[in-house]
């Protein structure tokens, strides 16, 4: 494992680019577009004012830098880096910006959800989408860019519209049963769309493309509902993570539960692999203290290796019990994740919030539970094997995979509190991001 | 209380006194209350002569004998006196009550005796059963008590068990105002909600009014040049063939997705169709075997025979349709009877096996290897000897072979050789042909013996048969006669030579099947005797019973 040296970056701003050749990366009001494997700059372009969202354009060659308290984007074209486009929301504010699946249109989403805007960058030509409703997932395209929906609410109900992306064309308008729609997600076939309802309504409907609902699934009353959502690769299974801290797996035949995943805070079974992450200081000969001590030395003194350790089971895990008088409580499955091959479900219960649980999903058992010694930031699957990586916050990189663990201390000198992270799409490499830097780290194909 | 009994004697009165002394006021209390004593003691012997001279002086003879001779009569002794109204004493009498009295003392001492073990031990009876009753009565008492309080206790846990039940009740009256609170807050927050909302789409709709007039300038798009499109084509005017093209293109999309899934099910069934075909064959396979042993049991037979038709059919079927209701239901079906049986089998050569580990399969293991190994021996013994004698024909073939010490002299040996067998032969021959004249010459005389058998055997029974019609006349006949008893004999004598006949005729076959007897002899004799015996029987026969004997000897000639 290679790690690059720090990188200045500001907002968590650093993604790869789709084709996996450059990555950009924002310093305030300026971005840089670097090369993926050796991290030069390829360009710098300058905005009008600090960034606060960037997005790669799916054929990678264009970039949209959104600032959102002067209501601007700005689009920079890696190709021609004269070429330079604004657009200018002016009164109407912005509040959020995305690129359309075939790169060519923006998505502005006015302040107060006034209107969606969808600017061109073929045609002059100016879409306008009406009610567009304020929640979570408000806009969600298919996987193969072809359709997009759209939550709408007019006259306090929720609607859905389907539009085709190539020429912004209504397909279908429908409404929902719901009563304050949260957030839609495509199935990754593209052929159903789930929706679900806030959390004071524990209420998921799934919708075929042509608005037909082909299912609603309701696991119980009055108690605080779905938290989080996400579809297995293969749109085989839908798993729905709920405020009771289970996990719900949908099949899509029949659109049933087939099975329920529990977060206790004793992990009981057996079979359970259980890897703790643990501490240990080296230790130092006396004789080889020096005054004034070297940089090295004090670093090593004071730098703590940590690795993992399996744990016998039963164990019982750092629970955390939420304030009860407030709103939006760090309770209940918040992070859900498939794996690409399908085989694993990696979820975070916020009720324990050091440890990652890992799913076998062809058993349906619970396979893996990590133990971090700091709440867990963040999790990604490599986007090309069955590999996990997880960030907690401090300067080390954890990475899972069915052979094993492994903990990774980034080796840079100071304070490196990893946040949050993005994979390479091959699956080489991966960018460490923080609040004020960033490192991207680079895998050997025989590791872990 | 028990007390002495007085006996309130009338006495005289100068000893009044002593007796009165002496019975009175002695009271002796035995501890129970019901008994009455009757204490008759001895008087000591001190007291003895007191008594006796306070009783009788010599003045007062005659009066005391007289009173006595009363209290005595009164007893229903008799009499002291000799006679009534007399004044000497009968001694023999007197003794004689003495006597008496003294057995009447012994007895009722001996009575007094028991009476008082019988006191004693109703006395200790009544100890016994005064304690049994104090102790059974504390015992009431302790459970009486503990009744109470258990009872108390049983008090207490219903009115605990109420209260809960009423807590219980009450949390769940509470539990369903709660939750009817919540719903009605719900819906209460939702008007809200709703109302809120109304008013915060008014604003919006004003504000967007507003900038939309406002004709910002501002909102635009600045661009050095328009982008060319990400695939190449030109854009296209939105009319109403592409909104058909688009609803069609969703369409494909939304079939293409279901069709792809129903491929999959499709071989996902086609491959469990098959492994459930693979199973049945196999169990199949794994039960006729054991056929023999199940024949016993009637349901598996038809069973079986079903099972075999419908796999025959459900091959058939299968091959024809992919998915039909009854032919999946038959399948299943099937397959859980087969499985069942399966199942069944196994667990029952589970069970044998465990019997024959603990039975007596150890022994059968003996016995066999012993046999096995008796059995070889034979065997090799049986080779031995084969074996040798091969060895010893060999050696003597090698010595033949191997001492030619001439030509002529082996080809003289082997001439002797040679003619000691033909002569050998020959004699052999000569033997044959003479057994085999004598056998011929034996098979013709049996056949005539034979032949003539069955003529004789003819003739006897038509003889016997007249002989005894004439029997059955001659008994009616001298019947009527009064030598009833002369003709017992005769007719026993002649049964007995019936009997002898019968007995001779079997006899006379037997010569029949020696070889060669001289049975000529034989038959002349018989009929000697016969005609001996006819000749006796004959005197009082009637003439017709002669003939038939006649008859036979000519025959037998």
């Amino acid at each position: 494992m290679n790690f690059s040296e720090l990188f200045k970056i500001s907002g968590l701003l650093g993604r790869f680019s789709p084709d996996g050749r450059c990555l950009a990366s924002c310093m305030q009001y300026r971005l840089a577009v670097r090369d993926a494997g050796s991290l030069q700059v390829l360009q710098l372009y300058t905005c009008l004012d600090q960034i606060q969202y960037i997005e790669w354009s799916s054929d990678s060659l264009f970039i949209l830098c959104a600032m959102y308290k002067r209501g601007i984007v700005q689009v920079w074209s890696l190709e021609q880096p004269d070429w330079h486009c604004k657009i200018d929301e002016g009164s109407a504010g912005l509040v959020a910006s995305c690129w359309s699946p075939d790169g060519r249109h923006i998505l502005n989403t006015t302040e107060f959800h006034l209107r969606i805007t969808v600017w061109s960058l073929c045609t002059k030509s100016v879409s306008y989408i009406k009610y567009p409703k304020a929640c979570q997932q408000g806009i969600a395209f298919t996987k193969d860019g072809r359709y997009m929906a759209v939550a709408e609410r007019r006259d306090c109900k929720d609607f859905i519209s389907i539009f085709v992306c190539s020429d912004w064309q209504l397909l279908r308008h429908f409404d929902t049963e719901t009563q304050d729609l949260f957030g839609i997600e495509w199935a990754p076939n593209g052929c159903v769309l789930a929706a679900w309802d806030t959390c004071l309504e524990y209420k998921i409907l799934l919708y075929s493309l042509d608005g037909r609902l082909l299912s609603a699934y309701r696991a119980y009353e009055w108690s605080l509902g779905i938290k989080s959502v996400a579809w297995s690769p293969s749109s085989q299974f839908l798993a729905i993570g709920s405020y009771d801290e289970k996990v719900r797996i949908l099949n899509h035949v029949t659109w049933k539960k087939i099975t329920e995943f529990e977060h206790p805070a004793t992990v009981v079974n057996t079979k359970t692999i259980v890897y703790k992450e643990v501490e240990k200081s080296p230790s130092v000969e006396t004789e080889r203290l020096s005054f004034p001590p070297t940089r090295a030395l004090a670093s090593s003194l004071f730098s703590t290796q940590s690795k993992y350790d399996i744990s016998e089971v039963p164990l019982s895990l750092h629970y955390v019990k939420p304030a009860a008088d407030r709103a939006n409580p760090k309770m209940g499955i918040g992070m859900l994740a498939f794996s690409l091959d399908n085989c694993f479900l990696a979820t975070k219960n916020d009720n324990i919030p050091n440890a990652v649980w890992i799913w076998d999903i062809q058993k349906l058992k619970l396979f893996v539970v990590l133990e971090q010694l700091c709440a867990i930031q963040c999790f990604q699957w490599d986007p090309r094997q069955p590999r996990l990586a997880i960030c907690t916050g401090n300067s080390n990189v954890y990475l899972w995979s069915p052979a094993g663990c492994v903990s990774v201390q980034v080796p840079v000198e100071g304070d490196f509190p990893i946040m949050s992270m993005s994979w390479h799409s091959s699956g080489d490499s991966m960018v460490l991001l923080s609040k004020d830097n960033f490192c991207v780290c680079y895998l050997e194909r025989e590791e872990v | 209380m028990g007390d002495w009994k007085t006996i309130t004697v009338p006495v005289l009165s100068s000893d009044s006194k002593n007796i009165f002394q002496y019975t009175s006021d002695k009271s002796i209390s035995s501890p129970s209350m019901n008994s009455q004593v009757l204490r008759l003691s001895l008087p000591s012997s001190k007291s003895m002569h007191g008594f006796f001279s306070a009783f009788c002086t010599e003045e007062n003879i005659e009066q005391s004998v007289s009173y006595l001779d009363r209290e005595l009569t009164t007893l229903g002794f008799p009499s002291i006196y000799a006679e009534s109204k007399g004044k000497e004493l009968n001694l023999t009498s007197i003794i004689n009550c003495m006597n008496e009295l003294l057995v009447l003392q012994h007895k009722n001492l001996r009575a007094q005796e028991e009476v008082e073990m019988q006191h004693l031990k109703l006395g200790s009876d009544m100890d016994h059963l005064q304690n049994c009753y104090g102790k059974l009565k504390e015992q009431l008492e302790l459970s009486k008590r503990e009744i109470v309080g258990l009872q108390e206790r049983d008090r207490q846990l219903q009115n605990k068990n109420r209260n809960l039940h009423q807590l219980l009740k009450n949390e769940k009256d509470e539990v369903q105002k709660l939750q009817n609170i919540i719903s009605s807050r719900a819906t209460q927050y939702n008007h809200d909600m709703k109302r809120k909302e109304r008013e915060y789409n008014k604003l919006k709709e004003r504000l967007h009014q507003l900038v939309m007039n406002k004709k910002d300038k501002k909102i635009a798009m600045e661009v050095l040049n328009y982008v060319g499109r990400a695939d190449g084509k030109r854009g296209a005017w939105r009319t109403d063939k592409t909104e058909a093209r688009n609803e069609e293109e969703m369409y494909k999309v939304l079939l293409s997705d279901y069709e792809q899934r129903q491929k999959q099910l499709l071989v996902e069934n086609a491959e469990l169709k098959k492994v459930l075909q693979q199973m049945k064959k196999e169990i199949i396979s794994l039960l006729p075997p054991q056929k023999q042993k199940l024949k016993e049991r009637s349901e598996d037979g038809p069973v079986l025979s079903d099972l075999e038709e419908d796999i025959g059919e459900l091959n058939k079927e299968n091959m024809w349709e992919l998915s039909c209701e009854t032919v999946r239901e038959q399948l299943t079906n099937s397959i859980r009877k087969q499985w069942r049986m399966l199942k069944n089998h196994v667990e029952k050569l589970d069970n044998q096996v465990s019997r024959v580990h603990s039975g007596a399969l150890n022994e059968k293991d003996v016995i066999s290897r012993e046999d096995h190994e008796i059995e070889t021996e034979k065997l090799e013994l049986e080779i031995q000897q084969c074996k040798e004698m091969i060895k010893t024909q060999q050696q003597l073939l090698q010595q033949q072979l191997m001492c030619p010490c001439d030509d002529d002299t082996t080809l003289l040996l082997q001439d002797c050789y040679l003619l000691e067998e033909r002569e050998r032969l020959q004699e052999e021959w000569r033997l044959f042909r003479e057994q085999r004249k004598n056998f011929e010459k034996e098979r013709r005389s049996f056949t005539e013996a034979a032949i003539r058998l069955g003529l004789e055997r003819k003739a006897f029974e038509e003889d016997r048969g007249a002989w005894l019609k004439q029997q059955f006349l001659s008994i009616s006949t001298d019947y009527k006669h009064s030598e009833n008893v002369t003709t017992p004999s005769a007719f026993l004598g002649s049964s007995d030579q019936d009997n002898r006949l019968l007995k001779s005729t079997s006899q006379q076959r037997k010569p029949h099947c020696m070889l060669g007897g001289p049975f000529s002899a034989e038959p002349c004799q018989i009929s000697q005797y016969i005609a001996h015996n006819s000749s006796s029987a004959a005197l009082r026969k009637p003439p017709g019973d002669s003939k038939p004997n006649q008859w036979l000897e000519s025959d037998k000639e």
